[in-house]
């Protein structure tokens, strides 16, 4: 397998505040590669810094051999972005749009249009190519985002939260398009996401990402192998002092507390639940409920970071509208 | 190669838009209209300025006005770019940030032409003869007072964070660069201050060259038109310097 992309401890910082702390990691051609972190995390940092639109403080990054901070005109013709907030003319048709973009990123003339036909078919779009953008719903922009990232046929493709701000079943789609991409273009995806099945069902490999580092990169399986084969949850009126305890004497496995649930990683569960209860008892705690389950991607995001992601927009608005006062407040 | 392509592409994208916008099109043609009808023939039979017709006199400045105005709100139009987003698509292209400002720069500056091209014909309407020569001779110094005024607008949409500060730009670059240039009333007249404050303005340069060349004998040069083309070449060079730094240091 070779590298396409390597980060060598890639560094950024906002005045005092670190977004990105020393990040190195290799990712292959082909790979499709997740960046998981809840926001705020520094996944559209590190991407920015990649796609040569954030200078980085310190550190640097090959890609497609090329060196992000001397080669950023031969590092773009390389890559193709799609962005977390919209980016498209609406006052342009789709075709308009993507003809556009062939012009910036100099593909031939010749092959425009045989092209433009690829990718609209690709996301299922060719019908409305003269329409224009403004008559478009959210899925179907994010839809021509990614055909016109694949226009000048990049070697690696960046989608920054692909799937955010949309129903389910337009993010089943945009799942079903990256999925036709990996088996008919040969190219490397990498994309951020805080959706954790997002992850799980889409990419090869998983870097978890807090606080500006990567706490645990590996493929989905690995990373739900090494939390443990069973997940107990237990629920009790003293949660909080029952964890505490299993910590301290070190019972099972891997204990973590998290919205009034103790949730403990074990090998087998059927041998080790009986011990937790016991020792529950024996501590003068009663469990009001018990279930045991495989480990998902969540269970893992948890085991690495201690916290839970984020559901739905509303942390979302509130996490940017608070990021605005902090920098208003600099 | 790469780079004329981008610039193109960009400048194709500025007058597309400027020519489908319909309201806008319909603005540009009966602006011009109510301030040659109304104001001009309200000023022509109110006061006196002997030998000379109003409304031919106000003709060229109507020109260089409408130029003045479409420049500032095109030019600031980068400002949408950024609240849709699109300005980040062409940012991180392979187009360097020069080609992006004069592809910005040409398409706008088209786009003023235009509007002040459409302004012509009205010559007709009040009786003034328009001559093919003329109009020929007017271009070239239409495009030297449109480079200038572009950059400004460029500048300012650079520097601002949102369209709310336009209004800032209407009342502090507008108003006052279109008062001072002696469109509406000669300066031959008015007090000193008033003189010099309109002598350091740029389009007061530009308003004279177009008379001169429109006016013909009627009109008295306040500078020779060497001097107007000079000034204004070198309001250009300043303000396309300006632009393009404060344009090539957008984040």
């Amino acid at each position: 397998m070779k590298p396409i992309i390597e980060t060598f401890n890639l560094k950024k910082q906002f005045g005092p505040y670190t977004a990105v702390n020393n990040i190195s990691l290799t990712i292959n051609k082909g790979e499709v590669f997740a960046l998981l972190g809840p926001n705020g995390a520094g996944k559209t940092t590190f991407l920015s810094m990649l796609c040569t639109i954030l200078r980085p403080t310190s550190g640097t990054a090959l890609i497609n051999g090329f060196d992000i901070s001397r080669e950023s005109a031969q590092v773009r013709r390389s890559i193709g972005i799609v962005f977390q907030d919209p980016s498209v003319d609406t006052d342009m048709t789709s075709r308009e749009n993507l003809q556009m973009h062939a012009n910036l990123y100099s593909v031939p003339v010749a092959e425009q249009e045989e092209r433009i036909k690829q990718v609209l078919e690709l996301v299922g779009l060719s019908g409305r190519a003269d329409d224009f953008m403004y008559t478009y719903s959210g899925g179907m922009r994010r839809r021509l985002e990614i055909a016109r990232g694949l226009l000048h046929y990049p070697r690696v493709l960046f989608l920054d939260e692909p799937t955010i701000g949309l129903d389910p079943r337009s993010r089943e789609h945009i799942w079903d398009y990256i999925r036709n991409l990996r088996k008919r273009e040969d190219m490397t995806i990498i994309l951020t996401t805080h959706y954790m099945e997002e992850a799980d069902r889409l990419c090869d490999r998983i870097a978890i990402i807090d606080q500006g580092t990567i706490v645990a990169l590996d493929t989905p399986s690995v990373l739900k192998q090494e939390v443990g084969g069973d997940i107990i949850t237990i629920r009790s009126d003293k949660s909080q002092v029952l964890s505490d305890l299993l910590i301290q004497d070190n019972i099972a496995g891997h204990v973590s507390y998290h919205n009034d649930e103790i949730k403990i990683s074990v090998q087998d569960a059927n041998f080790q639940l009986p011990g937790i209860v016991e020792y529950a008892v024996n501590a003068g705690i009663r469990i009001d409920h018990v279930t045991i389950t495989k480990p998902d991607m969540n269970d893992v995001f948890i085991h690495y970071t201690g916290k839970e992601l984020y559901h739905g927009e509303t942390p979302e608005r509130t996490g940017r509208i608070a990021m605005m006062k902090r920098r208003r407040a600099r | 190669m790469s780079e004329i392509r981008g610039i193109y592409t960009l400048w194709l994208r500025e007058v597309k838009k400027f020519l489908r916008e319909k309201p806008r099109l319909i603005n540009a043609i009966c602006q011009p209209l109510l301030w040659l009808f109304i104001f001009g023939t309200g000023m022509r039979f109110s006061s006196g300025m002997p030998g000379i017709n109003y409304q031919e006199f106000i003709f060229p400045g109507l020109i260089v006005q409408a130029m003045l105005f479409t420049a500032m709100f095109m030019g600031v139009s980068v400002i949408w770019d950024r609240e849709f987003g699109f300005l980040k698509e062409i940012l991180v292209s392979p187009i360097s940030r020069t080609s992006v400002f004069l592809g910005k720069m040409l398409g706008t500056s088209t786009d003023v032409m235009i509007q002040g091209i459409i302004i012509f014909p009205f010559a007709y309407l009040i009786g003034i003869p328009v001559h093919i020569f003329m109009v020929l001779e007017a271009l070239p110094l239409m495009i030297l007072i449109t480079i200038g005024l572009v950059c400004i607008g460029l500048t300012f949409a650079s520097l601002m964070k949102s369209f709310e500060g336009f209004g800032l730009i209407q009342t502090f670059i507008n108003l006052p660069m279109f008062f001072l240039s002696g469109a509406l009333f000669p300066l031959a007249n008015v007090p000193t201050w008033l003189q010099w404050a309109s002598y350091v303005n740029p389009l007061t340069y530009g308003v004279d060259a177009l008379r001169t060349v429109m006016m013909g004998d009627t009109w008295v040069q306040l500078f020779p038109i060497s001097l107007d083309i000079m000034v204004l070449l070198c309001f250009d060079i300043i303000m396309f310097v300006i632009g393009k730094t404060a344009f090539c240091r957008v984040e």
